[in-house]
């Protein structure tokens, strides 16, 4: 991280109801650019819901997301164009099935940032080649195993040039043997400096990787800090609770 | 038994006619069922909801009425409902297959919304998440994976189609049921032709619906 702190994104008082359900009542929490932050916390806390609200795939009930100076919650901001600068990576990997591993990276800059076929090609070579999928290029989806698929998602992500992933429990549907692959992409992409905001159950990852830690139940943050400061010593009894049974 | 193949052959003119006749009203139902029901399916999935719900009134009114009732408005009422539609004197063949186009396009609006919303709710998020714009998400991702659902159950509608197109020979229009009428007007056989009919309506649905069979299974090889 570098020594002059850039917030990438503000958020101030988000809230969320599915229905009565309250889901998120009230957050406040800033992320800054280079910034690595897990998110911690038991099913149902919100913390999945909390990672939509950023890029707006949940449309919050109240408050304010501030992605780049921009509040993108204003129904005027055109969120598409907002979205290209959040990747995000999903639990079930959401790859497209009808389109090849090379297509499936190509499509959306060709469509949408009006790139030329050889140009995205170009770009989609060398993310192919970092996360070690080249022979799988000409491939249907179908055709790859789950942490292949994942690390898929991710460059398919990347490949829009974003300044900040979000990563939705990323590792929670894959097979164990297939965990590592996926978490040594994102931390190569957090090695280099690229601002990441991460749900997981992975503690021991979060642990090593993060700046920061975010302990989320009830719909709050309940408690946050360094790794060192909420795992090591947590004051929240929540967290405390929490930690003692996932530890 | 021997009768019946004996009528078949001799008169088989006048039953190639009809099948041709059946086959085209039924092609051109669905054609055009699909495109008025591709536009019925987009208003009823808009967020815009005095659409949705004008959409789905449609939809209801036509699947919860009998298509003989629609026919018989079309038929009678609609020629006359204006000056100007009476006017142009349009023949009934316009009006029974503009009745049956309406009452397909509620049928495969169906078709096509329960096509489009049995695509992983993901496969939208994703496009989106990588900021495709609306348009974008629909034509590229959501509508190619949705073809494979939505095909066979279109060609299904076209094997309903020709059995319902059966109800036209009410209104003197050329289809194989009609070729009943004319035999027995003109050569006096009752009951023989409908055997005639029955199995030729019967070799193409289940012709047809073999093939959609073998369709499905070829879309879903690519799974």
């Amino acid at each position: 991280m570098t020594n002059t702190r850039e917030s990438l994104i503000q958020v101030r008082d988000l809230r969320k109801n599915f229905g009565s359900l309250q889901v998120l009542k009230g957050i406040t929490e800033e992320i800054d650019r280079g910034e690595v932050v897990s998110i911690i916390g038991p099913s149902g806390s919100g913390k999945s819901t909390f990672l939509r609200c950023l890029n707006l795939l949940e449309v919050p009930s109240g408050g304010q997301v501030i992605f780049e100076g921009v509040d993108i919650t204003d129904k005027k901001v055109d969120i598409d164009k907002h979205r290209q600068k959040i990747g995000m990576v999903f639990q079930h990997f959401n790859v497209f099935p009808h389109l090849t591993v090379l297509q499936n990276i190509t499509i959306t800059p060709c469509l949408e940032k009006k790139l030329s076929k050889a140009e995205a090609e170009a770009k989609a070579d060398r993310l192919l080649k970092m996360v070690g999928l080249t022979d799988k290029k000409h491939e249907y989806p179908r055709k790859l195993s789950g942490g292949q698929k994942q690390r898929l998602a991710i460059i398919r992500a990347l490949a829009m040039e974003p300044d900040v992933m979000l990563f939705d429990e990323p590792t929670s549907a894959l097979d164990p043997e297939m965990v590592k692959e996926v978490l040594d992409v994102i931390r190569e992409l957090a090695d280099e400096g690229m601002t990441c905001v991460i749900v997981t159950h992975e503690m021991g990852f979060a642990r090593q990787i993060s700046h920061r830690v975010l302990f989320m139940d009830d719909g709050i943050i309940q408690e946050k800090g360094t790794p060192e400061e909420v795992f090591e010593h947590p004051r929240n009894p929540r967290t405390i609770e929490f930690l003692s049974k996932v530890l | 038994m021997g009768e019946i193949i004996d009528i078949a052959i001799r008169y088989r003119s006048i039953f190639l006619e009809g099948t041709i006749g059946t086959l085209q009203l039924a092609a051109i139902t669905v054609f055009f069922g699909m495109l008025l029901g591709a536009v019925v399916a987009f208003m009823h999935m808009s967020k815009f909801k005095p659409l949705s719900w004008l959409a789905g009134l449609y939809v209801e009114v036509l699947r919860g009425t009998p298509l003989l009732v629609q026919l018989y408005i079309f038929y009678m009422f609609v020629p006359e409902m204006s000056p100007w539609i009476k006017s142009l004197d349009l023949p009934v063949y316009f009006y029974i297959v503009l009745s049956l186009v309406i009452n397909s396009s509620a049928y495969v609006s169906e078709v096509i919304r329960a096509g489009i919303q049995a695509v992983d709710k993901g496969q939208r998020e994703a496009a989106k998440s990588l900021g495709m714009s609306d348009f974008n998400t629909m034509v590229r991702i959501i509508l190619p994976q949705a073809i494979k659902n939505i095909l066979p159950a279109l060609c299904n509608e076209f094997i309903m189609m020709i059995k319902e197109t059966s109800l036209a020979s009410t209104f003197y229009v050329n289809e194989l049921m009609r070729t009943r009428m004319i035999l027995q007007s003109t050569y006096f056989l009752s009951w023989q032709p409908l055997f005639v009919i029955a199995f030729i309506y019967f070799v193409l649905t289940f012709v047809l619906s073999k093939g959609v069979k073998l369709l499905e299974k070829r879309l879903s090889v690519s799974d």
